[in-house]
């Protein structure tokens, strides 16, 4: 078995705040390191989603941006193997020379947390598991990651999973790190599923729906063998943000993505049209480019970039949408809708802990919970980030325990206590 | 029982056996505890038959608050339990302990909510795989993993092995498609992992527990996706000169942008039991033959169907085939799916081995299990789940040999260790079980399963829930390289398809 003696050669300045390991073998000793001097670390990648969750007071950073690079790419495997730094942008274009892509479409957080084109890193991706609008077709984040190594809060290197989507081989250890903020265990590097981009892309915006009608139509497309792969709901006061040549009716958008070959994308889009019966509503057809454009602009939360404004994100059942908006009507939020109503992207003006507390215990009334994404630093301080209860919460106390004994990973980031 | 380390039964608990059935009794009602050795019998294996142990007694709980309590009294009096669903499962997972509860969910039969609304439907874990599509699909849905023990498998025991089948190449597997869990710990707690919505926040519970073979809680109930059935699905059988022009064209159709919703390869051995057994009407001349089945519009599935059969014919493909109705797809299958009772009819008895591999060392592989066969001396079939590399090879053998059985179980063992060698990994959808539960260090050192062990040891401290599963007992990975399995043997149930 592998062992690091932290005395061996090492080019290793163990003082310095930040480290940014450029091998496998200096990530275990700042690791060992840290956990034998009880020595707290914040690990980051680009940095582009550091304000979601608590902020932490760590005497070590662990930067793992320069960590960066393809390790093995098969595109007729549909996987690559990249090392957790490699930004994700990096990713994308090399797999798009093979016609393929993170059929996942994570969330870019760039523009809202102004962080100019930067999208952020393979690993901060996973650790977050945000994911677009085609989650209720392809899965999230955490569908497509095969395999990683990482190492545990002892210094441990770990691996699980491969390079083989059918894999019941030990805990799927890949999905219990995804969306685990880095409290578990820094991965070093990362096996995700890849897939072949579609040939031909058409968006049907339907013009000026009320949110209930809107939610019907949504429902009943994802509901229909029709199989579109993304389903969202813009109200009028956002219409402003999306100027398209083709789009030319007032208020509110409701869009439905179709993807496929060019035949069936044609037969899906004229079935659509006649099953929801739209034929006699304000219709738009955006072709591939325009196409491409709006739903970049939704990965890219678009229409809630322009503020300061906080932000927070609601996952309900989609029947239980319209009852929750009229319930949280009192605190004026903006909002839009993906996942064809289930996920619901709120901004408010105002946010206080006790506001928190109340839109949380509305959403949780409908089956749903919340995640906090933009909020001041002394909002945050004082609220609960993740919704969680206290079952979970001690059974993830005791899994992060399993994992980081001492809790030296990104303590406090998630839940206090973890 | 063969000589495979299982964990210490305890003397003690055995002693108190009807304490136990008594003090158990105030929790359920006592027709539910089966303590009798002609009660017991029926339990004494799941779908690897070569292993037996009559556990000390089975309970069959009819609600959460039971199967709560039972674990809380098991919990505090440090007895083992072992969860069990239907029973067909052919890695050993639910292989009872001497000294244990088995603890069946036979009677969480129901299923409690259809709701079109949120496209999903919540069963109990003892709900078959296939009863959830039935009763959906009148109004045109079903529910997308499909294992071929589908019409007797639960969809507890699917979740506790992520279950796969045919499809999950475009579809995925029991992980990919269920949105939340009711389960009980070890120490009695009941909780709600997920619900009716996607990605639940905090650590993925869900993710853990799917395939965790039931060593960490036990699922009391499941939420599944349902799917809209697509317009038009089609299959194509395809009949090649050898086996790696298959292999060739499975990966050419895939480098194409295609993903169909099934790709299978059976070899010339199975291609001709199958057609005997079930006349599905392949093309006997190959020696390989691919069934590719897609789905989608009908004016999609026409022009695939054209896009497949033209790379398959580049890759040498000399006959082809398409269905033209969905009863004679449906007999397109019947073949792939009689591969169990077809062989059934060339030996005494088989043994079917489960790895995947990367698609592109498909033919590879192939030629080195034919070495292996060789070597043996023993006949081999072989189906694939090719378009994600799930093999399933068949070892022909006779287990009243006892030559012939160590030979199959070390014939197992290489097929498993060429897949890791490969880059694959020791099983595809059957999970590991007790069967290869010492292969592990095959794949992973000891600080891998030691990590994997510290999270069984976080929910379930004292290890009562399914011990001896999964995670080698006498490990020595890396250092000393595996130790020995023992005793395989052919698969109970035999009348189910399987894989």
């Amino acid at each position: 078995m592998e062992e690091i003696n932290q005395n061996s050669q090492t080019s290793l300045d163990f003082n310095t705040e930040k480290f940014e390991p450029k091998d496998e073998i200096e990530i275990k000793q700042i690791i060992k390191f840290c956990y034998k001097k009880n020595l707290p670390i914040e690990i980051v990648g680009n940095k582009t989603k550091l304000d979601i969750g608590k902020k932490m007071q760590c005497a070590k950073t662990l930067d793992m941006s320069k960590f960066s690079g393809i390790v093995d790419y098969k595109p007729e495997e549909l996987y690559i193997k990249v090392k957790a730094g490699t930004p994700i942008n990096f990713v994308r274009e090399e797999l798009k020379k093979n016609n393929q892509h993170l059929a996942f479409e994570p969330v870019n957080f760039s523009k809202i947390f102004k962080k100019n084109q930067n999208e952020g890193t393979v690993g901060g991706t996973l650790s977050c598991n945000f994911s677009g609008s085609r989650r209720f077709k392809v899965g999230s984040a955490r569908d497509h990651i095969l395999g990683f190594k990482g190492f545990n809060g002892k210094g441990e290197k770990i691996k699980s999973g491969g390079t083989v989507v059918k894999n019941v081989t030990g805990y799927d250890l890949s999905k219990l790190i995804t969306g685990s903020f880095g409290t578990l265990l820094v991965i070093s590097e990362l096996t995700l599923k890849v897939l072949p981009l579609e040939s031909e892309t058409k968006t049907i915006i339907v013009s000026g729906l009320a949110l209930e009608h809107a939610i019907g139509i949504m429902g009943s497309a994802i509901a229909s063998s029709n199989d579109p792969s993304g389903a969202v709901y813009y109200p009028g006061n956002l219409r402003n943000n999306f100027v398209f040549n083709d789009l030319t009716h007032p208020g509110s958008i409701t869009a439905i993505r179709v993807e496929g070959t060019k035949i069936s994308t044609e037969q899906r889009i004229n079935n659509l049209t006649k099953e929801l019966v739209l034929e006699d509503k304000k219709l738009t057809i955006l072709d591939r480019m325009q196409s491409e454009i709006f739903w970049e602009d939704t990965r890219s939360l678009k229409a809630l970039s322009n503020t300061d404004k906080n932000i927070l994100r609601a996952v309900v059942p989609p029947s239980e949408t319209v009852n929750l908006l009229n319930r949280l009507k009192t605190f004026h939020p903006n909002y839009f809708l993906d996942w064809g109503g289930s996920l619901i992207w709120l901004e408010l003006d105002y946010l206080s802990s006790q506001k928190i507390d109340q839109i949380r215990q509305r959403i949780l009334d409908a089956n749903g919970y919340l995640t906090v994404i933009k909020s001041p630093e002394n909002v945050k301080s004082s609220s609960e980030i993740f919704t969680i209860d206290p079952i979970k919460f001690k059974i993830s106390q005791n899994i992060k325990k399993s994992f980081d004994p001492k809790r030296i990973f990104n303590p406090g980031k998630m839940y206090t206590g973890i | 029982m063969s000589s495979l380390k299982m964990p210490k039964v305890d003397r003690q608990i055995l002693k108190n056996k009807y304490k136990i059935v008594n003090d158990i009794a105030d929790f359920t009602k006592r027709d539910n505890i089966l303590s009798e050795n002609e009660e017991l019998k029926p339990y004494e294996t799941d779908g690897l038959a070569a292993y037996k142990q009559t556990p000390m007694m089975v309970v069959l709980p009819e609600n959460t608050s039971e199967v709560s309590k039972i674990l809380s009294y098991c919990n505090k009096n440090k007895i083992k339990v072992v969860p069990r669903g239907a029973g067909t499962g052919l890695a050993g997972s639910a292989l009872p302990l001497a000294d244990c509860v088995l603890l069946g969910l036979g009677k969480f039969n129901q299923i409690k909510e259809i709701d079109y609304d949120n496209r999903c439907v919540v069963a109990q874990p003892g709900v078959t795989n296939l009863s959830i599509t039935h009763a959906v699909q009148d109004k045109g849905f079903y529910y997308a993993p499909d294992p071929s023990s589908q019409m007797a498998c639960s969809i507890g025991g699917n979740v506790a092995e992520n279950s796969g089948g045919v499809h999950s190449l475009k579809y995925g597997t029991t992980t990919n498609n269920i949105l939340g869990v009711e389960v009980v710990l070890m120490d009695g707690t009941i909780t709600r992992i997920g619900g009716k919505v996607f990605d639940s926040p905090g650590y993925d519970l869900l993710g853990l527990i799917t395939g965790s073979e039931g060593l960490l809680c036990v699922i009391t109930e499941v939420t599944v996706k349902i799917l809209k059935k697509p317009d038009t699905v089609k299959a194509i059988l395809l009949g090649f000169p050898t086996i790696e022009d298959a292999g060739n064209s499975v990966m050419e159709i895939i480098s194409n942008g295609i993903i169909p919703a099934g790709m299978e390869i059976m070899d010339k051995v199975l291609l001709e039991a199958t057609n005997n057994f079930s006349k599905a009407g392949y093309p006997l001349e190959a020696e390989a033959m691919l069934i590719t089945e897609l789905d989608g519009t009908k004016s999609e599935v026409d022009e695939l169907i054209k896009k497949v059969a033209e790379i398959c014919k580049k890759n040498k493909c000399t006959s082809v085939k398409i269905s033209k109705s969905d009863e004679e797809r449906a007999k397109f299958w019947s073949g792939r799916k009689a591969a169990f009772p077809a062989c059934g009819e060339m030996a005494p008895d088989y043994y079917c081995v489960d790895g995947t591999i990367p698609r592109s060392k498909l033919a590879k592989v192939l030629r080195e299990i034919t070495k292996l066969s060789k070597k043996y001396k023993l006949p081999v079939a072989n189906a694939f789940h090719a378009g994600d590399g799930n093999l399933h090879p068949i070892i022909m053998f006779d287990a009243n040999d006892k030559i012939s059985l160590e030979k199959t179980e070390k014939f197992g063992e290489d097929i498993l260790k060429l897949c890791v060698k490969h880059g694959g990994v020791l099983s595809g959808e059957h999970g590991i079980g007790i069967e290869k539960r010492e292969l592990m260090c095959e794949m992973f050192n000891n600080d891998d399963i030691q990590q994997q062990i510290n999270i069984k040891n976080s929910l379930d401290p004292s290890s009562l829930l399914n011990p001896g599963k999964v995670y080698p007992i006498l490990r020595k990975c890396a250092e000393e390289g595996r130790l020995h399995i023992h005793g395989r043997d052919k698969s109970k149930f035999s009348d189910i398809p399987r894989f």
